[in-house]
């Protein structure tokens, strides 16, 4: 058994503030896959935000610290070394706050100045490895054994992968991307594609996987993020895709509630589908569209999916 | 010489000239030099012509990147642009060609969606009424 399928077995579960409102369906599908893949996902219990971009504009080291505190959680609570987090906003501050703490003497002080005042041991770079919901699927239940267990599959199904901007930025957060052989890559990620291409998608060329969404203009610049999840979703119908599958919860949402904003103030119309990997990957291991929340997403890819007789 | 802004916006949604790819790709690459350059001019800062990697857009892109790291949210959307113009200029009569200018034109209005929100955000003005003192001022450059 590899390194890595053995560390991912069992992981420390951080779902953060996002899965458990408007991105349950994230939540409920990864959950449900990892049952199915019998990989184990242990919940962090009194977790907090991670510090996402409202308390990072305000004090990015309060935000290293907010972020510290779960791995020191997972870490000193309860003995896991890595923590699994699907949301990009929640994946990339801990790995920011991993960075921090191991390179940064203020942030040190300041998580151990705040951590002795809240009473718990202060998290030490290096404790645990933060890892995404794709790194989980790919590395804890190798390639190989994923297409042994794919049933029905996604049938050709023409996929966009969209991985939002935080997946992967900035480059010096992530110091195991980049490194050639299975790594990730940072200028064209590729988690997705493989995964997906392995449960029988068709993964189309699409050149904006990383581009920003506009999330986090939604509020104080709707018309901008509408424009850009607009451009998002006719240049994947443009490449070909029926769907765009997500893995981000703040993009998915985005685009989908973009989606119906373009046809409201712009009459833009556009058909393409938004589905997290994750329930692509469960309809292909052959859960029901209801076991992976396919019925809470706002887009309604319920139509597509019996046509494909993927549902 | 640089077009307005509002030009830019609106060559962006126009069609691509089929018959010279080659031009249309240049174009397109081009449009992304003018949507980094409005977000420099309006930072008062003067568009580089140093070129990285061969381009001047990649260059431009890590002169606006300096001191705002955000800015690297459209790193990749530059260097798509040179991908797809790089495709285009080697193989222009590969049948994939209209495709691709059509992808590349996506992008590049990428950019220039991405750029006009980010001038917002930073209270640089709008690309409507709001931003036309920037505008003004790049058109006199």
């Amino acid at each position: 058994m590899s390194d890595r399928k053995q560390k991912y077995k069992k992981v420390a579960y951080y779902h953060g503030c996002a899965l458990e409102g408007s991105g349950l369906p994230y939540n409920t599908s990864t959950r449900a896959i990892g049952k199915k893949l019998g990989l184990e996902l242990v919940d962090i219990k009194n977790w907090n935000c991670c510090g996402a971009m409202e308390v990072k504009n305000i004090d990015p080291e309060v935000q290293t610290y907010l972020s510290s505190r779960v791995m020191s959680l997972a870490h000193n609570k309860m003995g896991q070394d890595v923590v699994m987090a699907p949301c990009n906003g929640c994946y990339h501050n801990l790995k920011k706050a991993e960075y921090d703490i191991a390179h940064k003497e203020k942030s040190r002080e300041v998580v151990e100045k705040i951590s002795a005042k809240a009473d718990h041991p202060a998290y030490q770079a290096g404790q645990v490895e933060t890892i995404h919901a794709l790194d989980w699927i790919k590395f804890g239940f190798v390639e190989d054994q994923l297409k042994a267990r794919i049933k029905g599959g996604l049938k050709g199904l023409k996929v966009a992968n969209y991985y939002g901007c935080m997946y992967t930025r900035p480059r010096n957060i992530f110091p195991e991307k980049d490194q050639g052989g299975d790594s990730e890559s940072t200028y064209r990620p590729h988690y997705m594609d493989d995964l997906l291409a392995i449960a029988g998608a068709v993964n189309v060329d699409f050149p904006l996987k990383t581009a920003c969404c506009g999330g986090a203009h939604t509020l104080s610049d709707s018309d901008t993020s509408t424009k850009l999840v607009l451009n998002i979703l006719q240049a994947a119908e443009a490449a070909g895709a029926e769907v765009i599958a997500t893995e981000c919860p703040t993009c998915h949402s985005g685009l989908e509630m973009h989606q119906i904003r373009a046809l409201k103030r712009l009459s833009a119309h556009t058909n393409v589908k938004i589905i997290y990997f994750t329930q692509l990957l469960g309809l292909a291991l052959g859960l029901s569209p209801r076991k992976v929340g396919i019925q809470e997403n706002i887009s309604n890819s319920i139509p597509l999916l019996k046509a494909k007789k993927i549902a | 010489m640089r077009p307005s802004i509002a030009a830019l916006g609106k060559a962006l949604e126009a069609p691509l000239p089929a018959n010279d790819p080659c031009a249309a790709a240049t174009f397109l690459l081009q449009s992304g030099e003018y949507s980094l350059e409005y977000w420099l001019i309006a930072h008062d800062k003067t568009p580089t012509d140093a070129l990285k990697e061969g381009f001047r857009i990649l260059a431009l892109h890590r002169q606006g990147a300096q001191g705002e790291p955000s800015f690297n949210a459209c790193r990749e959307t530059a260097r798509e642009l040179v991908y797809y113009y790089n495709l285009i200029r080697l193989e222009p009569d590969h049948e994939d060609t209209p495709q691709r200018l059509e992808m590349m034109r996506m992008v590049a209005r990428h950019l220039y969606l991405f750029i006009s929100g980010k001038m917002e955000v930073s209270g640089l003005g709008e690309f409507c009424c709001a931003s036309k003192p920037i505008r003004l001022k790049s058109q006199e450059a």
